[in-house]
């Protein structure tokens, strides 16, 4: 129809924000609040949500998504926390050395790609490490439309456990702790056959755990939709490599430590996105031609597509080899 | 501006009409002079001034006519309101999203005043003047989605997302070109969009339906549909096709240019925050063809369109049996001339007609 010929713009709209508080919560991670600059409501929105945010790390722009750990209903301070990877490619410590209370950013509306599914008869939460954030609004949403919940939560240490004495003292009776360095562990077999039936569980946490808990539910036939992810792969470096761009007509080098789809932000090509994440789909782009392997990491595309090579996803996969052409 | 209310039926004696104003701002759906399925989306934000699209929830002349005749709808047939218990969430986003946006758009008609969770809702059209407690139910005299898609024009599908696919589990449809809630209820979008023909082969439905999973709270999108109907009906639902079918064939060449009207929805598409649940509310704008043909470029077009639309879409939308008299009729409105691209009525600039 084109009443207004508009077009659609790469990820989700933008809300400008201050630091409203940088609150160490232990000595990895930190938790970032922020209020709005125009002093307008944030929208409220669904415990599972993300924000992507945005940092200015020396004239270099990085993206990196974060749980919102709010309060869903309150629309006056989000809340993020980052936990500090001292090998990652920097965006963490970005946030813990240089955004500072005052600072102004732009983050994105929330996007959810780990929403909760409102017919459970219950919410069996899986949390490992800072994989607890999103289970943090999860659990205050439901608390407000009275949904049940239950929380088992592994940490490395009493010291690491990022809000795990202040779920348990709201919580008592929802929130089970366990503490790696005194060897507990979750009976993750006896949990899942103590279900009630209508149970959905949702797993947030390291690679590890989301297989062990998928692999687990599996075989004590859980089926597929009642099983709840949410795996950010986060790009990791790798050897430069060039890639030829069909409609733009021109050949980029994606560096050591950016990703392909930041290569093409860099090039000013405007290359769609959501979660940045390898989860969300929205960046898949066709390749014409190659010649060389492909580092495929996102957990959205079908390992025979994978195999096939027509397909990659530029927020996090890679590629190596004499030759790459993709239709961008 | 200020809206006159039409006081109009769509029913028995049909006495729903445009106004010029109505006219000129009708949601023609040709850009061009043919037709074919499309992925033709595009974001919600606006448009130009006065235009259907102007506003997140358009509100016409039409208005208080609409709204009565639903609530007759609904007085034969509740089924025509559906809401799976998981879906009372988001019935309260998308309450909250339709009284914003009515009071922020239309503040002379509608108002919000917000005090924590109590609220109250002032429809002047409508008479209404509510206070409530928001996620309350109790305070309300129907559930969310059915106390304000009773005061909003056009139909509601709300649709719950999960593993990757959108189910119709909720929905408020009482103006609709055959199809019927109570039958869709629960289905996926590859389930209930399985009768429509040709689509599926170009891989349409795939394609949208990745769109829609992705559209983002703050985002919304848009799309027109379009089909035929025999009088100003605003219900022809399967249920009442007895009633309506019939109509089809008691078109003539004297009383074709009133009786047909040309059918259009202004689709639109919400993410919704608390449930991240998307809306799907679907509007319809029905125009006669004697008033299609005031506009010299419409004419001319809507001829070429119906003319050159493959069998399976006429048979589909369920005019192929009037083909002919449509042809009959529009063929006197087409000198040949070409048309400017866009779906515009470009009155000052198309010539008129030379015939
Ligand atoms: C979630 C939102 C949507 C809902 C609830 C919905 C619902 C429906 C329903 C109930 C029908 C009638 C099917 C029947 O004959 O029983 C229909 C028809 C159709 N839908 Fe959708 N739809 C949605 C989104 C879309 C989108 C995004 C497209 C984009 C291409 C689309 C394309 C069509 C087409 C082409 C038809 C046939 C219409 C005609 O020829 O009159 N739909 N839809
Ligand atoms: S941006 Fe979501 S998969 Fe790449």
């Amino acid at each position: 129809m084109s009443a207004s010929p508009t077009k659609a713009k790469a990820g989700a709209e933008k809300i400008s924000v201050v630091v409203s508080a940088k609150v160490p919560v232990n000595d990895l991670v930190t938790r970032f609040e922020f209020k709005r600059q125009d002093g307008g409501p944030f929208p409220t929105f669904s415990g599972g949500a993300h924000t992507v945010v945005e940092m200015n790390d020396a004239g270099r722009t990085r993206l990196n998504p974060y749980s919102l750990m709010s309060d869903p209903e309150d629309t006056e301070t989000y809340a993020i926390s980052v936990r500090r990877d001292d090998e990652g490619r920097g965006g963490s410590l970005f946030m813990h050395n240089f955004v500072n209370v005052g600072d102004q950013m732009n983050i994105t509306y929330p996007v959810n790609l780990f929403n909760l599914d409102l017919r459970a008869r219950k919410h069996l939460f899986l949390a490992g490490g800072i994989g607890i954030t999103p289970f943090v609004a999860m659990s205050k949403q439901l608390d407000r439309i009275g949904g049940n919940w239950e929380l088992h939560y592994g940490v490395r240490s009493a010291a690491l456990g990022s809000y795990a004495e202040e779920l348990s003292t709201k919580n008592p009776n929802k929130v089970h702790v366990y503490e790696d360095d005194k060897g507990e562990a979750i009976a993750l077999e006896a949990l899942l056959n103590g279900q009630p039936l209508g149970t959905h569980v949702y797993v947030c946490g390291p690679k590890g755990m989301i297989d062990w808990v998928r692999q687990t539910a599996k075989q004590a036939g859980w089926p597929d939709d009642n099983v709840h992810f949410e795996e950010f792969a986060a790009p990791q470096p790798g050897e430069p490599f060039e890639v030829r761009l069909c409609k733009s007509d021109r050949t980029i080098t994606v560096g050591e430590h950016e990703s392909l789809l930041e290569a093409l932000e860099r090039e000013g090509v405007d290359a769609p996105y959501l979660c940045r994440g390898g989860a969300c789909g929205q960046c898949e782009t066709d390749v014409i031609r190659h010649d060389g392997a492909f580092v495929h990491r996102d957990h959205w595309l079908e390992d025979e597509v994978k195999a096939s090579g027509k397909k990659i996803m530029p927020c996090v996969s890679r590629f190596v080899g004499a030759s790459l052409e993709i239709d961008r | 501006m200020t809206i006159q209310f039409n006081d109009e039926t769509f029913r028995d004696d049909y006495t729903f009409r445009n106004s010029d104003w109505a006219v000129k701002r009708f949601p023609f759906p040709f850009h061009e002079d043919s037709y074919m399925y499309s992925v033709n989306m595009e974001q919600h934000r606006g448009g130009p001034e006065g235009s259907v699209y102007e506003k997140r929830f358009d509100v016409d002349e039409h208005y208080v006519s609409e709204m009565k005749d639903r609530a007759i709808v609904l007085a034969d047939d509740p089924l025509r309101c559906q809401s799976l218990p998981h879906m009372t969430l988001a019935g309260w986003d998308l309450l909250e999203l339709i009284m914003v946006s009515k009071s922020e758009d239309y503040p002379d008609l509608f108002e919000l005043h917000r005090d924590g969770n109590t609220w109250r809702w002032i429809n002047k059209p409508l008479g209404i003047d509510d206070t409530f407690t928001f996620l309350d139910e109790t305070t309300l005299p129907f559930g969310p989605m059915e106390y304000i898609t009773r005061q909003s024009q056009g139909d509601f599908a709300v649709l719950d997302q999960r593993d990757d696919m959108l189910w119709m589990d909720a929905g408020m449809v009482t103006t609709q070109a055959d199809w019927s809630l109570d039958f869709d209820i629960g289905m996926n979008f590859f389930e209930w969009h399985a009768p429509v023909p040709k689509a599926h082969e170009m891989g349409i439905f795939k394609r949208a339906l990745k769109f829609l999973l992705n559209i983002q709270q703050g985002a919304p999108a848009r799309r027109l549909n379009w089909t035929m109907t025999v009088n100003p009906l605003l219900d022809t639902s399967p249920e009442n096709y007895h009633k309506w079918g019939i109509q089809k064939t008691g078109l003539t060449a004297e009383n074709i240019g009133q009786k047909q009207f040309l059918r259009v929805e202004l689709q639109t598409f919400y993410r919704l925050p608390r449930s991240n649940a998307l809306a799907f509310p679907i509007r319809c704008y029905l125009i006669a063809f004697e008033d299609i043909v005031s506009v010299p470029k419409w004419g001319r077009r809507l001829h070429r369109v119906i003319r050159d639309l493959p069998e399976e879409l006429a048979t589909y939308k369920g005019f192929i049996d009037n083909r002919p008299k449509m042809l009959d009729y529009l063929s006197q409105y087409d000198d040949g001339l070409p048309t400017s691209p866009g779906v515009w009525p470009d009155l000052d600039t198309e010539p008129a007609l030379s015939k």
